[in-house]
Formats: structure tokens, C-alpha cells, sequence
């Protein structure tokens, strides 16, 4: 066996062993997980699954996070397709600065907005709804889908734009029929982006609600309790928490090798 | 429809790329001709309205466009890169003009399968532009120019980007193509023979100036300028500065020529005189040609044509156009042969004050598209 192969078994086997160590848990229940070692599941039960998806306080958590992740993907690209196509085509005073701040605000931790978020929520009583959130997370999924459409807009020439106009194509219809066909796997690519940062964000989505609009990953801290943790329900909400990650991951795996070769992503 | 430009100029931050000029171009086929940064692309895009002039008016039979939206205007361009819509097929590339024009379903068919015939695209229809060959994809970029009746046509050097053998091809087409246009058709070239292939008028521009306008065997056969001489000519015309005296025109100051045919009246004084490549020989041709003593420096085979560069112990330089491959050894002494009749001669102040008056004389005939020596 080469020294290759055998790099990238140990790779795996780190990368893959907590994933199937949940697994392996989230089909237990929380007395065999404690009660002794065991490699691969003993006493198999779906319980755990079957409490989630049947408890209206734990699907909803579910429901809440793809609610608010969906609408922040959407406004998210809707606001900076027309930000990227600027900055792709036209320049104008302060342009570079404006698109390299774009990225900084990347940079600034959530925290640091949590507090005047929580204020000017409060005011406009957006306090504990899914747009809340998804408007939130604009806060670094914006730049973010900037920055990657901007890379695939400029790989398209100039003169495209250029032909549609002289055929007399008007810029809305240019843009629509035309363009965004041209730029699909880019916004494919950055709507799993967007989707992916918003899912997996907590602390402002667990800040700015309480109740009714709860995202799953608050929703996991309850499994604590006084009689301790409820390890199988835990592992088995982690598992569910993985798929729709994997499944957008497997929708898009062809352009983000595109995205990558950019290197926007 | 008359395109006319009214002190138009372009600058791009502190550039100037267009300096204030004056034009006039007719339905027909419009030569560009000029060096690469000549300005002739920001002409076009001028012409075409995908930018602003910096100064002066832009004006379509009469009626000023010069802020008119290019969407109302009714311009095509073809781009020296194969530009389609990636995601059409090629009819729909095709039918994009015309169904933004409104146009009925059966007309926009019948249009489409007329121009596919006419460009030899219809095999490739249901295709799309990036499952084409260089050569059709071009021609898909013309057919869309073409198809939607525009009545300015600009080509910013289409043919650049093709193979030699395509290029040959859809040259000759071309022509035929532009020949049944009521539209003003400006080609933008970099190459005399391409524009002399093509005939029509010609524009030479040259670092953002126009240096002459008018039919192109005109400006092929009294270049206004020095400079528009080496522009229309491949390889640049030889230019000497000399003088005239005592009867004799000198080219440099030891190559002396007896003043007759076109050079008879020339007044004593300074000139510089220009003979184009291929009126150079290597051989004498007849009992008035003059021998120039010269040293190759260097000799490039060209396909079935060979380019001598030689220069004479006075220092002056000059390139001979050959037909045939010859192989000189470098450095060695030849003799090559200008004969007077084909001598440009410019005044100090850079105008033409005598052409070869053969030249003229057959300028009634067009030249041979077959050739590359379209006018000898």
C-alpha cells in the first residue's frame, strides 16, 4: 500500500469517526450509550428519530431554521446580484475600497453586532421572527455571495452585455434571460454558501428569538436537564442537522469545483 | 443613411484617444485601416454608441444620436472574439434580434433559415456557440449582425482571431455579403490587403488621428502622408529623405535618379522619397532602373514571397519584397533595383507632391482578390 493511500485512510478515519460515532449514538438510546463501550450500535432503536419528528417542540426548531435560512438565501442574492454585476462592470469613485470593506465585514465577529441588533430589533419588534434572522445574516452572507458572483460575472466578456444592448435587449430582460443563465453555476455555488453560514450560525439566531421562531440548534441545548444529558436525542437532531447541508453540498458539487478554480470560494 | 461624426474625440482619464475629428462615411463598405492603438476600436465603439464622445456630435442621416440609447439605434457590431450567447442555440442566437423586434414567428423562421444559408451555418442550429468550430462561431456573430437589417454594420477586426485558411475564406464572402447592403458597413483592419480586398472607402487613422479618407485604391495609390503609406503598405513602405538638385532626385545622398515621368516637375529642395516593398527587386527589370549597393541583413521566407532586409552603407534602410523563396546569406553584398517611375516623393511638410503615375493609370482596374499582390 502506498504512503499516499495510507495518508489519506488516516485522513478519513479522523474526519469520518465523530460523524459515525453520532450516528452510532442517535441509534441508542441514552441507558446502552452510557452502559458500556461498544463500536458499532447494540439494542438498535429509532426512538430518538421518532420523538423529533413526531414532538411539535422539536420538528419546529427544524422548520424555523429552513424558514429563515431559505429567505436569507433569497434576499441575499437578490440584493447582491445587482451589487456584483456594479462591481463587475462599472468603475466608479471608490469602487475597490468599497468591494474589499464588503469582505471586511466578514471579519467582525457576530458578537460585536449582537447588541445593537438586539436593540433596533427590539424597536422594530422583529424580536423572536424568521425575517429577523434571515436579515441578520445578510450581515456576512451578503459580501459573501458579492464577492463570489462578482468572480463568475467578470469571467464573462464585456461584449456579451455589449451585443445584447445593440440587439436592443433592454437591461432587465438582458439580465434575466440572458445573463443569469450564464452565471447559474456561480449563483448555484453562493447559494449554498449562504445557505450553509445561515444554517450553521447560532448566536445571533438564538439571541433574537425565543419561541416562535427557535432555530433547531437552540432548540439541541434543551436535551440538557437535571437528570443530565439526553445523549441518543442529541446525536440523532446533530444527524438530522447534517442532511440538508449535504444534500444542497450534493446539488451544487459540480460548480463548486468551478467556484473553486475561480477562486472566489 | 450617412453616418457623419462633427469634431468628435474620446479621452479615457488623462489619454486621449481620438483627437477631434471630422467624418463622413457612406452606405458601402468603410475601411478602418490602422495600426493596433490606433484608436480604431474606440471609433467604433463611438459609431456605435456603446460609449461617449468626449466632445462633438455623433449624427445618422442627419438626426443627432450622439445621447440616443443604443437599444433605439440601429446598430450591429461583430467583435474581433467570437461573441454569442453561450447558453442560445445558434438559431435561437440568431432569432434574438428579430424577436426582439417584435417579428412574427413564421417570418423570424424564414429569416433565420435565409441568413443560416447564406453564412453556411444551417447544420449547425440546434448547436450551441461553444460546440462550434472558431470559424463558425464567428460566422454565427456575423449572421446576428446581419439578420436584423441594422443600418450600421461594424466589424471591429472579425477575421483577426481566425486561422489563415478561414480568414481567405470568409473574406471573399464577405465581400459579396457587403455588396448587396444598403447599410454603412465599417471594417475595421489592420491589414492594407485585407482593405483592399474588401475596396469600398477607406479611413486611415493613426494614433488617434484620421490621416486620410477617401476610396480605398485613392489611398492606396496617393497616401496622403508618409505615415499613411507605411499604414497601407505590408511590409511598411521604404521612406529615404533626400533631396532634388541639379536635375537629380538622390534618395539618401548617394542613390541618384534621372527626374522623369511623374517626377519631372519636382522643384529643387528637400524630399523624402517612399517606394512600396514589392517595387523593389533584385534583379534590374529594365535599362532605367537604378542598382542600390546593399548588405542583407536579414531574409524572412513569407509563404511563396520572400522579405529581404538590407541596408545601404549610408545607413538608410530598406525592405524588399520578393517573389519566390530566396535564400541570401546574411551580410552579404547584393545589388537591388528601384526603377523612378515608382517613387511617392513628399514635401517637408509631409504632403504627397508626386505618385507614381502608373500606379494611377490602372487604378481604373481593381485588383485581383486572388492575389496577395492585389495592385502591383
Amino acid at each position: 500500500m502506498s504512503k499516499r493511500r495510507l495518508g489519506l485512510i488516516i485522513y478519513f478515519t479522523f474526519l469520518l469517526l465523530p460523524l459515525y460515532w453520532m450516528f452510532v449514538m442517535s441509534l441508542q438510546t441514552t441507558e446502552s450509550i452510557l452502559g458500556g463501550f461498544s463500536l458499532w450500535p447494540r439494542d438498535i432503536t429509532l426512538a430518538n428519530y421518532t420523538k423529533i419528528f413526531t414532538d411539535q417542540s422539536w420538528y419546529s426548531g427544524y422548520i424555523n431554521s429552513i424558514i429563515y435560512v431559505s429567505m436569507n438565501t433569497v434576499i441575499s442574492l437578490l440584493a447582491a446580484l445587482p451589487a456584483a454585476y456594479a462591481f463587475s462592470r462599472y468603475s466608479f469613485i471608490g469602487d475597490k475600497h468599497m468591494f474589499f470593506w464588503l469582505l471586511t465585514n466578514r471579519m467582525a465577529p457576530p458578537a460585536v453586532f449582537l447588541l445593537p441588533f438586539f436593540q433596533l430589533y427590539s424597536t422594530f419588534g422583529l424580536i423572536d421572527t424568521h425575517i429577523a434572522v434571515a436579515i441578520a445574516h445578510c450581515l456576512f452572507n451578503v459580501p459573501l455571495a458579492v464577492w463570489i458572483l462578482e468572480g463568475f460575472m467578470s469571467g464573462i466578456p464585456r461584449e456579451i452585455d455589449e451585443t445584447a444592448y445593440l440587439d436592443g435587449y433592454s437591461f432587465p430582460r438582458f439580465f434575466l434571460t440572458v445573463f443569469i443563465p450564464l452565471i447559474r453555476a456561480g449563483i448555484g455555488v453562493t447559494a449554498f454558501f449562504c445557505f450553509m453560514f445561515s444554517w450553521v450560525e447560532l448566536l445571533l439566531a438564538r439571541t433574537l428569538t425565543t419561541t416562535s421562531a427557535k432555530p433547531i440548534a437552540a432548540i439541541m441545548t434543551r436535551t440538557q436537564s437535571a437528570a443530565g444529558l439526553d445523549w441518543g436525542l442529541l446525536a440523532a437532531a446533530g444527524i438530522l442537522t447534517i442532511v440538508p447541508g449535504a444534500l444542497v453540498v450534493y446539488f451544487v458539487r459540480n460548480y463548486m469545483t468551478k467556484g473553486f478554480a475561480l477562486g472566489r470560494v | 443613411m450617412t453616418l457623419k461624426l462633427d469634431q468628435v474625440s474620446k479621452k479615457v482619464g488623462g489619454a486621449q484617444h481620438l483627437y477631434p475629428l471630422d467624418l463622413e462615411l457612406k452606405p458601402g463598405l468603410n475601411v478602418l485601416i490602422g495600426p493596433t492603438l490606433a484608436g480604431k476600436t474606440s471609433l467604433m465603439r463611438l459609431m456605435a454608441g456603446l460609449d461617449k464622445p468626449s466632445s462633438g456630435r455623433i449624427l445618422m442621416d442627419g438626426r443627432e444620436v450622439t445621447d440616443m440609447p443604443i437599444q433605439k439605434r440601429s446598430v450591429a457590431m461583430v467583435y474581433q472574439q467570437f461573441i454569442n450567447y453561450p447558453s442560445f442555440t445558434v438559431y435561437d442566437n440568431l432569432a434574438s434580434p428579430l424577436r426582439l423586434a417584435g417579428l412574427a414567428k413564421a417570418e423570424i423562421e424564414r429569416r433565420v433559415r435565409e441568413m443560416a444559408a447564406l453564412l453556411h451555418l444551417e447544420p449547425y442550429l440546434e448547436r450551441l456557440p461553444g460546440e462550434l468550430s472558431g470559424g463558425q462561431q464567428q460566422r454565427t456573430a456575423m449572421a446576428r449582425a446581419l439578420i436584423k437589417d441594422a443600418s450600421l454594420l461594424l466589424f471591429d477586426e472579425p477575421l483577426v482571431n481566425l486561422d489563415y485558411k478561414l480568414r481567405e475564406e470568409l473574406r471573399a464572402e464577405m465581400r459579396e455579403i457587403f455588396q448587396r447592403r444598403q447599410a454603412v458597413v465599417v471594417y475595421a483592419t489592420t491589414e492594407p490587403l485585407e482593405a483592399l480586398l474588401l475596396g469600398g472607402a477607406s479611413t486611415v487613422l493613426d494614433a488617434g488621428r484620421v490621416l486620410q479618407h477617401g476610396p480605398t485604391l485613392e489611398v492606396y495609390h496617393r497616401p496622403a502622408t508618409v505615415r499613411a503609406g507605411q499604414i497601407f503598405s505590408d511590409p511598411p513602405m521604404n521612406t529615404v529623405l533626400g533631396k532634388v538638385e541639379d536635375g537629380m532626385a538622390w534618395l539618401g545622398e548617394q542613390i541618384g535618379l534621372p527626374l522623369a515621368g511623374h517626377l519631372t516637375d519636382l522643384a529643387p529642395g528637400r524630399y523624402r522619397f517612399g517606394v512600396r516593398a514589392n517595387h523593389l527587386f533584385i534583379a534590374p527589370g529594365s535599362a532605367e532602373d537604378v542598382a542600390i549597393n546593399a548588405v542583407t541583413q536579414l531574409a524572412e521566407v513569407n509563404g511563396s514571397e520572400t522579405f529581404i532586409h538590407i541596408t545601404h552603407h549610408d545607413g538608410t534602410y530598406w525592405v524588399v519584397q520578393e517573389e519566390g523563396v530566396h535564400s541570401l546569406g546574411l551580410g552579404k553584398e547584393i545589388q537591388i533595383y528601384v526603377h523612378p517611375r515608382h517613387l511617392f516623393v513628399y514635401d517637408e511638410a509631409d504632403r504627397l507632391v508626386a505618385a507614381p503615375r502608373s500606379e494611377r493609370r490602372l487604378a481604373a482596374t481593381p485588383p485581383e482578390p486572388e492575389t496577395r499582390h492585389g495592385a502591383h
